[in-house]
């Protein structure tokens, strides 16, 4: 049974992924200017080795075989040449993603440790100061634009302060070696004779990115906890566990809490694409060099190659977290399990 | 039970909000933070500011230099040179205590000899050398057109080295000295030649300069470590680090932050706030530039010389002054700035005159005025910061003598190109000089050749005028030179075939624990004493 589920999950993620890619193959087609250009990315290309390289990338054929050419050549790693770079795309999103994915996860991390328990502190103590505080922080956090919260805080923390560094991973006199891409694991990895004082300089720099990308998933995990909390507790079980004798933090524990935070791991899910959304935003105002960041230079250069490749990557990676999350509920919530 | 699971949450969360501040004296290096990316690492290829200033002073040295001060020649890799008396041949003598960098790519097994100078200067030259054909133009030395007029560059010994001219030039010390004519190996040619890597001279620098290249990030940064066996006395850095930063606000912010130890600031608005701050030093000293209004003179009425000379009087400098420089600009009277020693103090001029200006316009026939397109450059520069601003200034002014203009501005690119097609009436632009020569204003702004090449924006062509600045090439009689430039100067006030408006000064912010540096008014930024006090 379990397995015709994950059958069907897999063959959805296989589904997105090949419209996902039509999609992206297309693009090739709508870009303006020369095709064999978007297809490669090569500038200029001499005269005499164009139908070589049309050749070499099917575009002698119809569609269809065109588009098996292309997906084949997506799965081999060959996605064509930066236009403003002239370097490989892989080879720069391989740099780029990243530094996206260490900001978010520890945006979402830092957005679990202080939402579940505040939305649980806000169901507990319903319509007391504490919830009424904390439900307000959360309204006034949840609708701030993001941009403008982090300017703000630059403002106070950087240029007020100066406690806080205003853009970057790390401060750029620090030499870190590349290894994995991700910045805290790259400096515990290299035998820097400033290994320490790089390692507190990248907290640094990560710590206002960070405060801003949490923002948003924070005040969302507190509303969504405390509702999901408050509907527990007024669910027959509780009463009876109560009536059995059982005190309240032992009723909370037991049976509030895990049936309360199940529905969190697939609100995690369905958050991840405003998160990465907002991640782009925020990368922009840090100057962080995230795939977000690349991506919107990408735009403004009209760097088709890397377009492509952003567009691919950041939604490939929102549909496997997306459907990820999913399986994961279900396997830990019977209920949800629609065999 | 709830509150021993939820302290260690709480604790975690309130640990990685506070950290501890950085420990700034791990590594003793300079953050120098920039407007962009460099086009290329060889000086030969590019004319950007922004470029020369992030790697030719930096990684490589001239044969002679600019003394920063008055603008004298100094020796810099030659110790002497002679010049014979035909002016045609001029011979260098080298250091012989001078090595090249040591990198990663690259390992020299001898000593700056007189065949890395012909190997530099010949790839400009000769279109047989290996490496001419790997670039597209040399910008910097098609403009002071290199190619007719040096005919041989030949090392006849070690440590000796003869350029051979076709004629006479009196500025071409001044070329030899400018950031474009950095000296490079010719040892790493043959190795590049060998292992066929040609672009990689161009990509991967080796010069003889104060810093080595360590690794280029494209957007992000370029990083120098200190060149060890450097032959000047250098400052204290380990490193230098130049972060690109386009962003006009985030530089500023960085230099707040001191994520940025030097920048450029361009927006003149924003000196005061930094003025006012103990930890940052404000530099400023005039620099080789002229900010002016040009007239299109083959277009009607601008080739009516009663014309410009009634716009001159029409112009009121200071209230431009003012307005777009903030005061930070010295009011032009000639096309040369007056640190120049081209300038003549006592020379002619047209001052605010509105009587004046609308006496010339009657007995010039347009009693009644007429109607001008201004044309106003879209982009900031150090010598017009805000060009829509004087042409809304410009004008207020003119139609107080019954002119009136219209504005009128493109997008950089269709600018330029409409610019040289000669489709204006008149533009508001200006230009920044390469050396300190007077010839670098005189020729490229207002002579034939250049009105066909494209930097003469008045297409103005007058045969007595490039008479006199051709004489002034040609003797090196500098007390001869300076009089015919005089005359040329003059005849150009009296012609107005543009109106000279401002010289900018030129800014620079740092931090107050960076010492040893000096703006440079006749070229690129240079750290070779810069240091760092804790």
């Amino acid at each position: 049974m379990m397995l015709r589920y994950l059958a069907r999950r897999a063959f959805l993620l296989a589904f997105v992924l090949v419209a996902l890619t039509v999609f992206s193959f297309s693009l090739n087609f709508m870009f303006p200017g020369d095709l064999l250009t978007n297809v490669t990315g090569l500038r200029d290309i001499p005269s005499e080795q164009r139908q070589e390289l049309s050749q070499a990338m099917g575009l002698d054929h119809g569609y269809l075989r065109q588009y098996i050419d292309y997906t084949r050549r997506i799965v081999a790693g060959e996605w064509g040449l930066s236009f403003s770079s002239q370097q490989p795309v892989l080879a720069e999103v391989r740099t780029v993603l990243p530094a996206t994915i260490e900001l978010a996860s520890y945006a979402l991390i830092l957005s679990l440790i202080l939402g579940i328990p505040s939305g649980i502190i806000a169901a507990v103590r319903k319509e007391k100061w504490l919830d009424n505080a904390i439900s307000g922080f959360a309204l006034v956090g949840y609708s701030v634009p993001i941009f403008w919260w982090a300017l703000l805080l630059i403002m106070i923390f950087s240029l007020q302060l100066g406690w806080l560094p205003t853009s970057g991973r790390i401060g750029v006199l620090y030499e870190v070696p590349h290894h994995t891409g991700f910045m805290l694991l790259d400096i515990w990895l290299s035998d820097l004779p400033y290994k320490h004082a790089a390692f507190r300089d990248a907290l640094i720099h990560l710590t206002l990115p960070t405060l801003v990308l949490a923002t948003y998933p924070t005040t969302v995990m507190m509303r969504f906890v405390r509702e999901s909390m408050l509907e527990v507790l007024d669910k027959n079980y509780i009463k009876t566990a109560r009536a059995k004798g059982l005190n309240r933090a032992q009723v909370l524990y037991k049976h509030g809490l895990r049936n309360a935070l199940l529905p969190v791991t697939r609100q995690i899910g369905l958050q991840f694409s405003t998160l990465i959304t907002l991640a782009m935003l925020t990368e922009v105002v840090f100057s962080w060099p995230g795939i977000g960041q690349w991506l919107i230079d990408g735009i403004y250069q009209r760097n088709f190659t890397a377009i492509q490749a952003g567009v691919l990557v950041i939604s490939t990676l929102v549909i496997v977290v997306n459907i990820s999350t999913e399986v994961l509920h279900t396997l830990f919530n019977p209920l949800a399990r629609k065999f | 039970m709830m509150k021993r699971s939820l302290l260690p949450v709480a604790f975690l969360a309130l640990a990685s909000g506070c950290t501890p501040a950085p420990d700034a004296a791990t590594l003793n290096g300079l953050v120098y933070c920039t407007e962009g990316s460099p086009e290329s690492f060889n000086p030969q290829l590019v004319t950007s500011g922004t470029t020369i200033d992030a790697i030719s002073q930096q990684l490589y040295d001239r044969l002679l230099d600019i003394d920063p001060n008055n603008g004298n020649l100094l020796p810099a890799l030659a110790t002497n040179w002679q010049i014979s008396d035909d002016g045609l041949t001029y011979v260098f003598n080298l250091r012989d205590d001078v090595e090249f960098h040591q990198t990663e790519y690259f390992s020299p097994t001898r000593k700056l000899s007189a065949s890395d100078i012909e190997f530099t200067f010949n790839r400009i030259l000769d279109i047989h050398h290996p490496f001419h054909q790997t670039a597209t133009e040399y910008p910097y030395f098609d403009s002071v057109e290199w190619r007719e007029l040096v005919k041989t560059v030949k090392a006849v010994t070690h440590s000796q080295v003869v350029f051979q001219l076709n004629k006479p030039d009196s500025s071409f010390l001044s070329t030899l000295a400018t950031d474009f004519a950095a000296i490079l190996s010719a040892e790493y040619g043959e190795m590049l030649q060998k292992n066929q890597e040609l672009p990689q001279l161009d990509t991967l620098p080796i010069g003889t300069g104060p810093f080595k290249f360590r690794e280029y990030k494209k957007d992000v940064l370029i990083r120098y470590y200190r060149n060890g066996n450097y032959w000047r006395k250098t400052g204290n850095l380990d490193q230098l680090v130049i972060d690109i930063v386009p962003d006009n606000t985030k530089r500023l912010a960085k230099l707040l932050t001191h994520e940025c130890d030097v920048a450029p600031i361009p927006r003149l608005a924003e000196l005061s706030l930094l003025a006012k701050r103990k930890d940052f030093e404000v530099d400023q000293q005039t620099s080789l530039n002229v900010g002016y209004w040009a007239f299109n003179t083959q277009k009607a009425p601008f080739n009516n010389v009663k014309v410009r000379q009634a716009l001159a009087y029409a112009v009121n400098k200071q209230s431009i002054l003012q307005a777009v420089y903030f005061g930070q600009a010295e009011e032009a009277n000639s096309v040369l700035p007056p640190n120049s020693w081209g300038y003549n103090p006592d020379g002619q001029h047209s001052s605010f005159d509105l009587v004046k200006a609308k006496q010339l316009l009657d007995e010039a026939g347009y009693p009644n005025g007429f109607s001008l397109d201004i044309w106003a450059m879209p982009v900031q520069r150090l010598y017009n910061p805000n060009a829509l601003k004087m042409a809304e200034l410009l004008q207020a002014d003119l139609a107080k003598i019954g002119v009136s203009a219209n504005i009128v501005s493109f997008e950089w690119n269709t600018f330029r190109r409409k610019l040289r097609a000669g489709e204006h009436d008149s533009v508001l632009i200006g230009w920044t000089a390469d050396n300190a020569d007077p010839d670098n204003f005189l020729r490229p702004l207002l002579s034939c050749a250049s009105a066909i090449s494209g930097s003469n924006r008045t297409n103005w062509c007058d045969s007595q005028y490039d008479q006199l600045i051709a004489d002034a090439v040609l003797t090196a009689d500098v007390t001869k030179r300076r009089q015919l430039y005089f005359l040329a100067q003059d005849y150009v006030a009296e012609q107005v075939p543009l109106i000279p408006i401002a010289h900018s000064r030129r800014f620079q912010v740092k931090s107050s624990k960076v010492t040893g540096m000096q703006i440079n008014p006749y070229g690129g930024i240079s750290f070779t004493a810069a240091g760092k006090t804790r």
